[in-house]
């Protein structure tokens, strides 16, 4: 192959290779660094929420998933590829989805098993067949569930600026409002946070207890629609998932049918944090647009089974897990419909 | 304007255009070159057999390499003097083929051709003057037109589109053709109407040559119809809107099949500078060795569009232009989405040439590539709703043969997925290599 070749004529070397010569300017590393840049109001919005370990923690996850990357590759004699931006991802990922009152050691395990056990021994960036950060939390879930499920912190701390946000109880609970729900219902709900009507503005904002990155959905809003904007994720993966929570939440999440409230199954978990940066994972998520609505319903019926049947309280996590390794598969069922494969085409 | 374009709905991509370097400029003349090299294989087809040998004396427009087995297209001397040498000459794509070098004789006198009625001659007489006079498709794929413009009998042909689309970008040839010949191209698709016995002609011009549409509309109305039926769609600004399925897809509705041709849906498409070629050798009796190209890119000193005889090497054409830019990195002979790199300023102009770019290192992307992503992009760019992700991976994994389940012999290398690929990865390249290991 002659890519990149060079060639010389007089005293000059021109470049040879095989059209087409010029190129969008887009690239692997762009596309990581700009969602690195829409996962970062988030964090700061933690620091205020939960205080400055949030802003520890992430930055020890993203080193250790940075460093481990470099270790894996040199390990695997593959080229060192740090400086794409993939790495740092998981890392803030995984940060975003472990409880912010967690030991500073804990986010080091869930690196090396999210890039080097997830990502890399199963062949680097394009071959994960998981979501690496979600291979780590999972990891850290069934090692230390104790610490997994029970460090909140209550988002009073340098919040106050968020009593003004319309939430009308000022002790906040710890528990996070989906364990809440789970175990003490939808009264349990109003009794520790407030009336739904009251706190779906704060919650919206993301004044909960939950995990480092995940509670505010206006921020994550912003981020996900600015990289549809960018034409680097499509809105087909977020749209059908939150709309296959909500739909399946408000049929089956109340006492009687279509009585559950898909409003606060949005605000008080994982899901835009899930739907619209680890769920739209390239290399674990299908291409093809139908494929895409389809790969998204499936994740929020699994999250909706798990949150209402299973033993936690979240289910994003196992959901997009569980079809992680499906999106090959949904590749074989949808192909691209071709221009017109066959003689006699006329239309 | 915009609103009534036509264009093709799925695929395609919107590269910098860098038109504007070269379109305001009028089509300039270039002075005869000391020497030309006349490739023998300047079409799709075996190349010429040679008539004349060394030292023989030849005439400018003398035909001096004929068809001997299967298609081909006639090739004349296109300046009066001494053959040089009958030997090979750089190739575009083949790297060497034969050709024949002339030796200019700078006194002679240039042929003249007058205009002469063509309207009483039959059907066989033009299009054997169109055979005669060696043209062929000169838009890129250099199809011999005699025997396009003579479909089977039971193919049932009803419209004639005209590729004035110039969708690739730098290249202004077709514009400054449209915008300076308007009438010749009239003539000549009324020529080509009345060989394939229609009255339907559409010609298809992208929006951003306005000037170029407006000019060809008056030019319709002046020349009146003759019974013709002649109009100028505007085209959306996307590439590869001049790509003949996805042209043919955009004016008529039309798909043509896999592995068909466009008179499988009842459609002829001629570039509207092949078009220029056809009024000329019918009306004029002139053959084709002369053309219009683009020569542009950061790294040429002097951009320009130039009439200029075929044969010409690259090499007198960059001491015309003043010479190249010292950050000149690449060279590429037609379009940038389509074009070959090449490595030799000895190589000659072809019938097929549209353009020669002189690219600086911003202008093009030299990053290597990396493991496919899964993005998907590629996918929404291509206009043949194929996969070259899937193709790329498994000629990757050294199962190229694999690839016709794909459709990889749908492909027409237009390089969208390449241009779009986050990943840098040479698509075109594993499609082309696909291409020569799987079976059709």
């Amino acid at each position: 192959m002659e890519e990149n070749g060079l060639t010389e004529t007089g005293s000059r070397l021109w470049a040879v290779s095989v059209s087409p010569h010029v190129k969008s300017g887009e690239s692997v590393e762009k596309i990581m660094w700009t969602v690195v840049g829409c996962l970062v109001p988030p964090l700061i919005l933690s620091i205020f929420l939960f205080g400055f370990q949030t802003l520890l923690i992430t930055l020890i996850s993203v080193g250790s998933c940075v460093a481990t990357e470099a270790i894996s590759q040199r390990l695997l004699h593959q080229p060192v590829t740090i400086k794409d931006g993939s790495a740092v991802i998981t890392g803030m990922l995984l940060a975003y989805i472990i409880p912010p009152g967690v030991p500073y050691w804990m986010p080091i395990l869930g690196a090396v098993m999210s890039i080097y056990v997830a990502k890399h021994l199963l062949g680097g960036i394009g071959f994960n067949i998981f979501n690496p950060a979600l291979i780590g939390r999972a990891f850290l879930v069934a090692t230390f569930p104790v610490a997994m499920t029970s460090a909140w912190l209550a988002p009073i701390r340098h919040g106050s600026i968020f009593k003004y946000m319309g939430s009308g109880v000022d002790a906040v609970s710890t528990a996070t409002p989906l364990f809440v729900l789970k175990h003490y219902g939808i009264s349990g709900v109003i009794e520790k946070f407030g009336s739904l009507s009251s706190i779906y503005g704060s919650f919206f904002v993301g004044w909960r207890p939950g995990c480092i990155g995940e509670t505010s959905t206006l921020l994550l809003l912003l981020g996900g629609l600015y990289l549809i904007y960018k034409g680097y994720i499509t809105w087909h993966i977020p749209v059908s998932m939150i709309v296959s929570v909500a739909f399946l939440t408000w049929v089956f999440g109340g006492d009687k049918l279509f009585t559950g409230q898909p409003l606060l199954a949005i605000l008080s978990g994982g899901i835009v944090l899930g739907a619209f940066f680890m769920a739209t994972d390239y290399v674990t998520s299908p291409t093809q647009k139908t494929a895409k609505l389809l790969f998204g319903a499936c994740i929020g019926a699994l999250t909706v089974l798990i949150r209402l049947k299973g033993g936690y309280p979240e289910g994003v996590c196992y959901a997009i897990l569980l079809m992680n390794p499906l999106a090959p598969a949904f590749e074989q069922w949808f192909r691209p419909k071709r221009f017109a494969p066959q003689k006699g085409g006329i239309k | 304007m915009n609103s009534l374009s036509l264009t093709f709905p799925k695929g395609g991509v919107h590269p910098k255009e860098f038109k504007s370097l070269t379109a305001h400029l009028g089509t300039e003349i270039m002075p005869l070159p000391g020497e030309v090299d006349i490739l023998l294989n300047q079409h799709f087809g075996a190349p010429c057999t040679p008539l004349v040998k060394k030292k023989a004396e030849v005439r400018e427009g003398e035909l001096i390499g004929e068809v001997t087995q299967g298609l081909g297209a006639n090739i004349h001397a296109s300046v009066t003097g001494t053959v040089k040498n009958v030997g090979t000459a750089p190739h575009p794509i083949s790297v060497r083929a034969p050709s024949v070098t002339i030796q200019t004789d700078p006194d002679a006198e240039p042929a003249s051709y007058k205009p002469t009625d063509w309207t009483g001659l039959s059907r066989e007489k033009i299009l054997e003057r169109i055979r005669n006079a060696g043209i062929v498709g000169i838009g890129g794929a250099g199809f011999p037109t005699h025997v396009k413009l003579a479909p089977p009998p039971e193919a049932k042909v009803d419209t004639l589109i005209l590729n004035g689309a110039e969708c690739e970008p730098y290249l202004t040839t077709d514009h400054r053709v449209m915008l300076e010949h308007p009438e010749e191209i009239i003539e000549g698709s009324k020529i080509i109407l009345s060989i394939l016995g229609i009255t339907e002609c559409h010609i298809g011009i992208e929006n951003n040559k306005s000037d170029a549409i407006e000019v060809l509309k008056k030019s319709i109305e002046k020349t009146g119809s003759n019974g013709f039926q002649i109009q100028v769609d505007p085209l959306k600004v996307k590439y590869p809107q001049g790509s003949e399925k996805q042209l043919i897809q955009s004016i008529t509705g039309r798909k043509v099949p896999g592995f068909g041709l466009p008179f499988d849906v009842g459609v002829i498409v001629q570039n509207v500078g092949t078009t220029r070629a056809i009024y000329e050798a019918v009306a004029l009796n002139k053959p084709l060795y002369e053309k219009v190209v683009t020569i542009s890119g950061k790294g040429i000193q002097r951009p320009a569009n130039i009439m200029v005889k075929i044969g010409t090497r690259l090499r007198d054409i960059v001491s015309y232009l003043g010479g190249t830019r010292p950050d000149l990195a690449k060279v590429v002979m037609g379009g940038p989405m389509m074009g070959f790199a090449i490595s030799d300023l000895d190589m000659p102009i072809t019938k097929t040439t549209s353009g020669v770019l002189f690219l600086t290192g911003d202008e093009i992307d030299t990053n290597p590539h990396g493991h496919c992503i899964r993005c998907g992009w590629c996918l929404d760019a291509c206009p043949m709703g194929l996969s070259p992700n899937e193709m790329g991976i498994y000629v990757e994994a050294g199962r190229p043969e694999e690839t016709a389940q794909f459709g990889v012999f749908e492909c027409f290398e237009c390089g969208c997925c390449a241009f779009v690929c986050p990943a840098k990865r040479p698509l075109v390249q594993f499609i082309r290599l696909a291409k020569r290991k799987a079976k059709k």
